[in-house]
């Protein structure tokens, strides 16, 4: 099904609301089908985007489908060298450039520019096509070179009609939108906000001042994070003594999120449906969901086993089946963690140079987890990420939870490092609260503080005090990156 | 008839279409008043039902069998109403599922 029916089942119904800024459904329809019959006739391969999210997002992305062309949105903040690469590698084809963008992106072979001002237009009626492709995304690549991710209109589509109900949102509904759009969120949300009939407010770069404006002056009712914004705004928030009356849900994913954080939002944000989605690129997104009932189910529980779910990423959807599978491809039973496998129509698994799906359809996420006696999904982080001590599998989210209760510690990484002795140690790297505190006398008692949580083989061997720690702009980790620092210091 | 998921059908006898969300778990055959479904498009026909009182399937609502687990999303509304082996299929409840995107 081309997803680009979404859009004319709700042109057709409620044309009138807004979709994004001042476009309404029906005038994003009529443009998107008027620039569909523009790209018909230059004969590209691909339709490219470089550019924040913007009221173009929409428009080309659903042009694109109509004239059965792959959609590819492409990382703005990638150096000249990476952004020419990626624009070389989809020639032919025309591409979306922000003012800022156009420099940096001229004169590679077969790729045409065009600003939002000079999409291409027909005048007569596509001749609707069907592409087999409908998004090619660069995945985030926290371990090496980016991959190519395909999503075919089977995936996208079966996401949104079994996630979202058809114009499900009322007329005063609004989702801000801070993600940018070669991040599958932004993706997704072009698709579910469209079909539930809830408006887009685009901020196209996050500044948590702005962000919390923005849902007073648009009466945002919906809204969606990623770890690093839920902190920054929880702040701002009790620096201005405000408490978004307007907001009434918060989806937050992409990363991985501190319990400290999500119980220091549901105490600022007690009006607010929290939502924790988990989900990857190559899965259309959403896969598990813990949701507003299960937050206030686990705030409130005296069950350690209830309460320990705020740090979970919830049961996975009705429409997707998720097993946890050993070193050997056997299927674990709960409590037993191993790699996290995916099977549904949403899910895709394929890139341009292969497919990771095996016959069955499983797709192997490459994130270690768990899942406990009712079904509800612990991550343990990525695979590659484990940390291998002494024959022992050592988990380094585990061991940054714990830093990251300390009261001195504002942010925090763990690795593995090489050791004589045991092959591998973790080793840590933490930025303090206070910024002329002592190194020598933070690490002592941070190991100290480790030691008495976790046992003494998960307690750092070294605890190096930094200004910063390097994550994607979407929060993630790049472990890679810190061990590279460490290691040109040592 | 192999019912793919995405898969659209058109009613030949009213202006129903749908797209396919939830295949059924064995082949059935589709059918409106009585006619089998065409898997091309077909032109509207007949009444546009707006509400539930209309009779017919309405735009944008999920409709199953539960029979042969088979659920569809009606894309285009009419009067007539698809049926799976004879059975006319039932609209379907409202998900519970949080906005997550």
């Amino acid at each position: 099904m081309n997803p680009s029916l979404l859009l004319e089942m709700v042109a057709g119904a409620a044309g009138d609301r807004r979709a994004v800024g001042e476009l309404t459904y029906a005038e994003l329809d009529a443009r998107a089908t008027a620039v569909a019959a523009g790209l018909g006739e230059l004969g590209v391969a691909h339709v490219g985007y470089v550019d924040e999210y913007s009221e173009t997002l929409p428009v080309l992305f659903y042009a694109a489908q109509r004239a059965g062309l792959p959609f590819v949105p492409l990382n703005y903040r990638l150096s000249d060298e990476a952004l020419r690469a990626a624009l070389a590698r989809i020639a032919p084809a025309v591409v979306l450039v922000g003012e800022r963008q156009r420099e940096r992106c001229r004169g590679v072979e077969g790729i045409t520019l065009v600003t939002a001002g000079e999409l291409p237009a027909g005048d007569g009626e596509p001749v609707p096509a069907d592409g087999d492709v409908s998004v090619l995304l660069f995945t985030s690549g926290t371990s090496g070179e980016p991959k190519a991710a395909v999503l075919r209109p089977g995936n996208l589509t079966s996401y949104v009609l079994s996630t979202v109900d058809f114009l499900s949102a009322g007329a005063d509904e609004a989702q801000l939108v801070s993600v940018p759009p070669y991040h599958i969120a932004g993706i997704s949300s072009i698709l579910t906000s469209l079909f539930a009939g809830r408006r887009i407010v685009v901020l196209p770069s996050f500044e948590p001042g702005r962000w919390v404006e923005l849902v007073a002056e648009e009466k945002v009712t919906h809204a969606m994070v990623v770890p690093t914004m839920l902190g920054r705004i929880l702040d701002v928030l009790q620096a201005r003594g405000t408490s978004l009356p307007e907001l009434r849900a918060l989806s937050y994913g992409g990363g991985r999120m501190p319990a400290p954080v999500v119980e220091r939002a549901l105490r600022l944000l007690p009006h607010v449906d929290l939502v924790n989605a988990y989900g990857l690129t190559e899965t259309s997104s959403t896969i598990a969901v813990l949701g507003p009932q299960d937050h206030r189910d686990a705030i409130a529980s005296a069950d350690p086993a209830v309460r320990a779910r705020l740090g979970s990423v919830g049961r996975p959807l009705p429409s997707v089946e998720v097993e946890i599978r050993d070193a050997d491809g056997h299927a674990l039973g709960p409590g037993e963690p191993g790699e996290i496998f995916v099977r549904g129509e949403q899910v895709s698994g394929e890139y341009l140079s292969h497919t990771a799906t095996d016959e069955h359809g499983w797709f192997p996420t490459r994130d270690r987890g768990y899942l406990d006696r009712d079904g509800y999904l612990f991550l343990d982080g990525r695979a590659d990420d484990v940390i291998v001590r002494g024959g022992e599998n050592l988990s380094p989210g585990e061991i940054e939870d714990t830093l990251l209760s300390h009261p001195a510690i504002d942010d925090a990484m763990v690795l593995g490092m090489p050791d004589v002795e045991w092959g591998e140690v973790p080793v840590a790297a933490v930025v303090p609260v206070a910024k002329d505190a002592d190194p020598a006398e933070l690490e002592h008692e941070l190991r100290e503080f480790v030691r008495e949580r976790l046992r003494s083989a998960k307690t750092p061997a070294r605890i190096y005090v930094r200004d910063s720690l390097p994550h994607t702009e979407t929060g993630k980790a790049l472990r890679r990156v810190l061990r590279a620092e460490l290691s040109a210091n040592a | 008839m192999t019912i793919k998921p995405g898969a659209r059908y058109w009613s030949t006898t009213s202006s129903t279409t749908i797209v396919v969300v939830k295949v059924p778990a064995q082949d059935v055959k589709l059918t409106c008043d009585g006619v089998p479904l065409a898997d091309t498009e077909q032109p509207a026909r007949g009444g546009t039902p707006t509400s539930e009182a209309d009779g017919g399937m309405l735009l944008g609502k999920r409709y199953s069998d539960p029979d042969s687990g088979l659920e569809v999303l009606c894309t285009r509304a009419g009067a007539g109403v698809v049926a799976v082996d004879g059975r006319p299929v039932r609209l379907a409840g409202a998900r519970a599922l949080p906005t997550s995107d």
